[in-house]
């Protein structure tokens, strides 16, 4: 598989991050070695390999319908680049 | 050119479990922004998900009573968005092993046509935050108290054709799920939400149109409000030669039109993959089999049952049945009063005239039972006229501890059968207004109820009509 220009672009969007020419270029690079190693797989025969979704055995983890004390909010705002004393603040998402 | 309207339905409810989906925060409505969060559900590196088991068992509910084939082995997937009403930048959801397959609920609509409308599939999800948006800065504040309540996802096939329709699955969606008590089912408080897909397509085509998702509909009345008009934009677009784009609109209430939602329109590639976080879940014969015998008798049964045990008509036994806590009051109250007819002509008209008229939901009902029974009887057995009954009942109404018996006795409301006391009060009345005697008897026969007024009003408005009625008559004929 080929990454192109625009398959970079579109990731960049999709991650809401700015990227520079510079930084596509490298960033097109390093994903086309990447998808390469990865293409390994698919000289592979996986007809009757199911795909590993979960490395340990377990299953049906589960735990009962509790409620325990929530987290001090000061606390959970404290790292956030922007807040207010109820909220995080992010940039206006409606028109 | 003739159109015809194809609609499926994305309902998503809140389940009422106490805690989180995958952590114990508590799930309560309202309180202050973001006090019911916890690094779990803010998505911090280094937490671990672990499911509540409530979520389990209260989907698996819903999916046996829509008829869905239950998936066996279940596994939770991220769905991957940018956007800031969740933190962690993907939503725990099921994308290829749905918990629940191919049901289907059978529907009646108001104009009493029955139709089977297929459900598609039924997953659990994690709920996001609500954004609070600044009305002069450029900001947006979000509250995740919302985020990760559990939620299921009920998907309809393309089977809708009118708004009746629509509405009629929404009921009977409400009212199971009601009956089964796993959620509040509150379109106000967003615990029940329908996205409408919509489109339109020539009549007689099998080909569907380009269709487009409506959210941030929050009632029955903006349901069918925002498909007549969406189905008029379609038209309209496609009669005058307009392009339709697929998009998701959002339904303002307050315009009374939908609007494009822009701001999420290239996010649409949501790259899932099966979470590793979450060992799968398997569900055993046993437990669903347990399930399955827990399921209380639902509401299109209860209609069915209500026609032929009690003989009341379709339409009755509908609106009785709809909310579980109307039924629990019939069942109960005519399990002591013996007397289904004269519960239901109550609990129908003068009952529900006065919820709507303060605007009170049936889980919020305060009227006893005994009393109600009490008052039924009272009425059916003829101790208290219908005009005395009217507001006692308003009386048993607002308050659960209203004594009926000791309340007709006390203001000695009891009935006057007694045709000596009717007749001699009738001649009175009579021999009082000589002149409108003359009117009736010159063949004015709209003044008869004229003295049948003024004889029930010196009686207290207590005594038996039909018998004031006839004695009235006789003693004019007299005359």
């Amino acid at each position: 598989m080929k990454i192109s220009k625009e398959i970079v672009r579109e990731m960049a969007d999709i991650s809401r991050i700015k990227l520079t020419s510079q930084q596509e270029n490298k960033l097109q690079e390093e994903l086309q070695e990447l998808v390469g190693f990865l293409e390994v797989l698919n000289e592979l025969d996986t007809e009757n390999t199911q795909p590993l979704t979960h490395l340990f055995q377990i299953s049906s983890v589960m735990r009962e319908d509790r409620i325990f004390p929530s987290y001090d909010r000061t606390a959970l705002l404290k790292d956030t680049p922007e807040h207010t004393d109820e909220t995080i603040v992010v940039p206006k998402t409606v028109e | 050119m003739t159109w015809e309207t194809v609609m499926g339905l994305e309902v998503h409810v809140e389940l009422s479990t106490k805690s989180k989906i995958f952590c114990s925060c508590t799930t309560q409505f309202g309180g202050e922004p973001n006090t019911h969060c916890c690094p779990g559900c803010w998505g911090m590196p280094g937490t671990l998900p672990v499911l509540n088991e409530k979520v389990l068992e209260y989907a698996l509910k819903a999916g046996l009573a829509l008829n869905c084939e239950i998936t066996r082995y279940n596994q939770f997937d991220r769905k991957n968005y940018f956007y800031p009403d969740l933190t962690k930048a993907y939503q725990i959801s099921q994308i290829y092993l749905p918990f629940a397959r191919n049901g289907y609920v059978d529907i009646v609509t108001r104009s009493g046509e029955e139709k089977r409308i297929r459900i598609h599939e039924i997953h659990m999800e994690e709920d996001a935050g609500k954004l609070i948006h600044s009305a002069y800065g450029d900001y947006t504040y979000p509250d995740f108290n919302r985020c990760g309540i559990a939620l299921i996802e009920i998907v309809s096939k393309p089977d809708f054709r009118s708004s009746q329709e629509v509405i009629a699955y929404l009921e009977q969606i409400k009212s199971t799920l009601e009956y089964l008590g796993i959620s509040d089912v509150k379109m106000e408080e967003g615990s029940l939400r329908a996205d409408v897909n919509l489109s339109v397509r020539p009549l007689g085509s099998d080909k569907l149109g380009i269709r487009t998702e409506m959210k941030n509909i929050n009632s029955f009345k903006s349901i069918e409000r925002a498909i007549d008009y969406e189905t008029s934009r379609h038209i309209e677009t496609l009669e005058t030669g307009g392009l339709l784009v697929q998009e998701t609109r959002r339904w303002d209430d307050n315009k009374g039109k939908t609007f494009s939602m822009r701001s999420k329109e290239n996010s649409r590639d949501y790259r899932f993959f099966p979470d590793p976080d979450i060992p799968p879940i398997s569900i055993s014969e046993e437990f669903l089999l347990q399930l399955k015998a827990q399921q209380p008798e639902l509401a299109h049964e209860k209609k069915v049952r209500y026609m032929s045990q009690y003989g009341l008509s379709e339409y009755e036994a509908r609106l009785l049945t709809e909310s579980k806590f109307l039924a629990k009051l019939f069942e109960e109250t005519v399990e002591l009063s013996k007397n289904p007819k004269e519960t239901a002509v109550w609990m129908l008209g003068d009952m529900m005239y006065l919820m709507k008229e303060q605007s009170l939901e049936a889980s919020k009902l305060c009227i006893s039972h005994e009393q109600f029974a009490a008052f039924i009887t009272a009425v059916a057995s003829g101790k208290i006229n219908r005009t005395v009954a009217k507001p006692i009942f308003e009386k048993v109404f607002a308050s659960h501890d209203f004594d009926v018996n000791k309340y007709i006795k006390a203001n000695n409301l009891l009935q006057i059968n007694d045709e000596d006391i009717i007749k001699q009060v009738a001649k009175e009345v009579i021999n009082e207004n000589p002149g409108t005697v003359d009117e009736y008897k010159s063949g004015k026969n709209k003044v008869f109820s004229f003295f049948v007024g003024q004889t029930m009003k010196k009686l207290h408005g207590k005594a038996n009509p039909s018998t004031v009625n006839a004695i009235v008559s006789e003693e004019l004929e007299k005359i």
